[in-house]
């Protein structure tokens, strides 16, 4: 939560800043993505976004804000939904036009299971969706998978809402060899 | 405070000697069966250890504390406090007056003495019968070091623990585990290893990468465990006493966890997720040797191995939820056990043969329970927003686990429990603690 609390922070400024600073996002400040048209309510965000990275169609930064790097699962499962399959459209798109960049997909379980169950989990979460990316002709060379389990949540509470926001496979761009 | 010292880690050597008992010793009737049913905890009386050498009266009076405490924490004894005591021994040799302790009704009397020469420790003790008015057992003495005076305490409490139950006792064991600090969303986690009882904590790894679920070796020298140093997770072998590590060269994957020595501590059995799918391997770690146990298109893993190394009991999703099943330690087709509701996980095979273990999730709650291994006499034990991986004591009558605690304060913290489901206490670690391992009985 306090990325997000960071990032509307951030949009405020910039708003107040976008002449001086146009640039303030270009860092790679993860965790924007959707929360951005939410978070600013009152300030004039399209400004703000057209002279950040997002500006930038082929970054790092634009795949994981504009087409969205995760999908989300329902409890327990691995299929993918239309949604995830509508974002997975997009990053594979992405990935055919930046074919010098490699990406990591992370699985991730929410803490309702066991530890070493949530890591298989993860896993076959990942691979879901590093399938569907390779169905849509994105080179499988170019794909890893690991999973998380339920180590590493990116929403604490434990109800339904962060529960979702945990089952979710997240696609990490990097550049250069997969080792 | 856990410490990065190691020193604590190289054992001292403890010797057992028996003292040659004034009268021939015999069992008495003085006995605990422990028992599935609520029993009253047996009354003791723990004169404070006489210090046979000037200065030794501290690390005497510590000792006696030690082998209260580990008698108390069963919850199968009970201390009767110094400030009843009507008479207490003069010295280790002095004859027991059995009808002072027979007036304040404790059933067990013990007595030790302890002897502190340069960093050379000796402790000895005698277990009486106070109601027929016997020695229950020989005197012992154990000599140590110093520093590892805890473990003489622990020696004490085991052998009476042992001798008035019937059962081997577990005081003198460690356990290795994953202190956990920081927030939730961005928790530190690090191998470290402790007494049974939480003493002596030490940080066995940093917190530079993420591990899981470390596994005690049968002699407890060597700890396997999951690590994502290396990027992604795979298998880690690590020596107790001098904390080198290395990664175990595994079947290829993607990713390699939840790992378990064999019986004869020569082998791993292991999990490999290969696109999507994980399935269960063994690797023999001389000839790096590998065999495929599984191969299914669902999920296998946790897998543990019975006492005699014969059978493993796993789970999988195969049937559409987590169940619990038992195969040939070679593979083949398994059987499952588990037919309750809801879904079950992380079985482990009691040290006496007789029980597994296992987390099941059912209806929201999570609960530790054990059931035959016929899957028949499925008893839960806990219940709680998030109980798992339950570890077995030496002698196959205590388990610990991991109660998690919910929302964005809460964490895990290590929990013990009898098989009973009696005296279900936290395991003080000094901060957050999961996935504990226990070792075995110290030599």
């Amino acid at each position: 939560m306090n990325k997000y609390l960071t990032a509307s922070i951030l949009v405020g400024a910039l708003a107040l800043s976008a002449c001086t600073r146009p640039d303030r996002f270009g860092g790679g400040a993860d965790g924007l993505g959707a929360d951005i048209a939410g978070a600013g309510a009152g300030f004039d965000q399209s400004g703000a976004i057209g002279q950040s990275g997002l500006g930038n169609p082929d970054s790092p930064e634009y795949f994981a804000e504009a087409i969205g790097d995760r999908v989300l699962f329902r409890v327990d499962q691995s299929t993918l939904t239309p949604e995830a399959m509508a974002t997975l459209d997009g990053q594979a798109q992405w990935l055919m036009t930046n074919s010098d960049y490699l990406a990591v997909i992370e699985g991730h379980a929410d803490e309702q299971g066991t530890r070493e169950y949530n890591v298989a989990l993860g896993a076959r979460r990942a691979n879901a969706a590093r399938e569907y990316l390779i169905s849509r002709g994105v080179p499988s060379s170019r794909l890893r998978t690991i999973s998380y389990g339920k180590e590493r949540p990116i929403a604490t509470c434990s109800d339904a809402s962060c529960y979702a926001q945990n089952r979710r496979a997240v696609t990490v761009i990097a550049a250069g060899a997969l080792s | 405070m856990l410490t990065r010292t190691i020193a604590l880690l190289l054992a001292p050597l403890v010797a057992a000697t028996a003292i040659p008992a004034p009268a021939l010793a015999q069992d008495g009737p003085l006995r605990i069966t422990i028992s599935e049913g609520v029993i009253e905890p047996l009354p003791f009386a723990v004169p404070g250890f006489q210090a046979e050498t000037a200065g030794a009266e501290q690390i005497a009076a510590d000792i006696t504390r030690v082998v209260a405490q580990d008698l108390t924490g069963t919850g199968l004894f009970r201390e009767i406090p110094a400030a009843s005591f009507i008479s207490t021994p003069a010295s280790f040799a002095s004859p027991v007056a059995y009808p002072d302790w027979r007036a304040i009704n404790a059933q067990a009397l013990i007595t030790g003495a302890v002897a502190v020469n340069g960093d050379q420790l000796t402790v000895k003790f005698r277990l009486y019968d106070v109601f027929t008015g016997a020695e229950l057992g020989e005197g012992l003495q154990f000599t140590g070091t110093t520093g590892g005076w805890r473990r003489m305490g622990h020696k004490v409490a085991d052998a009476v623990y042992s001798r008035i139950t019937g059962e081997s006792g577990y005081f003198d064991s460690r356990v290795v585990f994953v202190s956990e600090s920081g927030p939730k969303d961005n928790r530190a986690r690090r191998l470290a290893i402790m007494d049974y009882d939480g003493e002596n904590r030490q940080f066995l790894t940093d917190s530079n990468s993420l591990v899981l679920a470390p596994r005690f070796s049968p002699g407890g020298d060597r700890v396997l465990y999951t690590s994502y140093e290396s990027g992604f997770p795979r298998i880690s072998l690590l020596d107790v006493a001098s904390v080198g590590r290395r990664q175990i060269t595994t079947v290829e994957g993607e990713m390699a966890f939840s790992p378990r020595f064999s019986k004869d501590g020569g082998a791993v059995i292991y999990s490999v997720s290969t696109g999507g799918n994980t399935d269960i391997y063994r690797t023999d770690l001389n000839s790096g040797a590998h065999t495929r146990l599984t191969s299914a298109p669902s999920i296998e893993t946790s897998p543990s191995l019975s006492p005699d190394g014969s059978q493993i009991v796993f789970e999988s999703d195969r049937s559409g939820t987590q169940q619990l099943y038992i195969m040939s330690a070679s593979g083949g087709e398994p059987r499952r056990i588990s037919f309750g509701e809801g879904r079950y996980g992380s079985p482990v095979w009691s040290p006496r043969g007789d029980l597994i273990a296992f987390t099941k999730q059912n209806a929201g709650r999570f609960h530790i329970g054990v059931m035959r291994t016929d899957g028949s006499e499925e008893r839960l034990l806990t219940s709680s927003f998030l109980d798992e991986s339950p570890t077995w004591a030496p002698n196959g009558r205590v388990l610990m686990f991991t109660r998690e605690t919910q929302g964005a304060s809460g964490g895990p913290q290590l929990h013990s429990v009898d098989i009973s489901g009696r005296n279900l206490k936290p395991v003080p670690t000094g901060g957050f603690s999961s996935d504990a391992s226990w070792g075995p009985l110290q030599r």
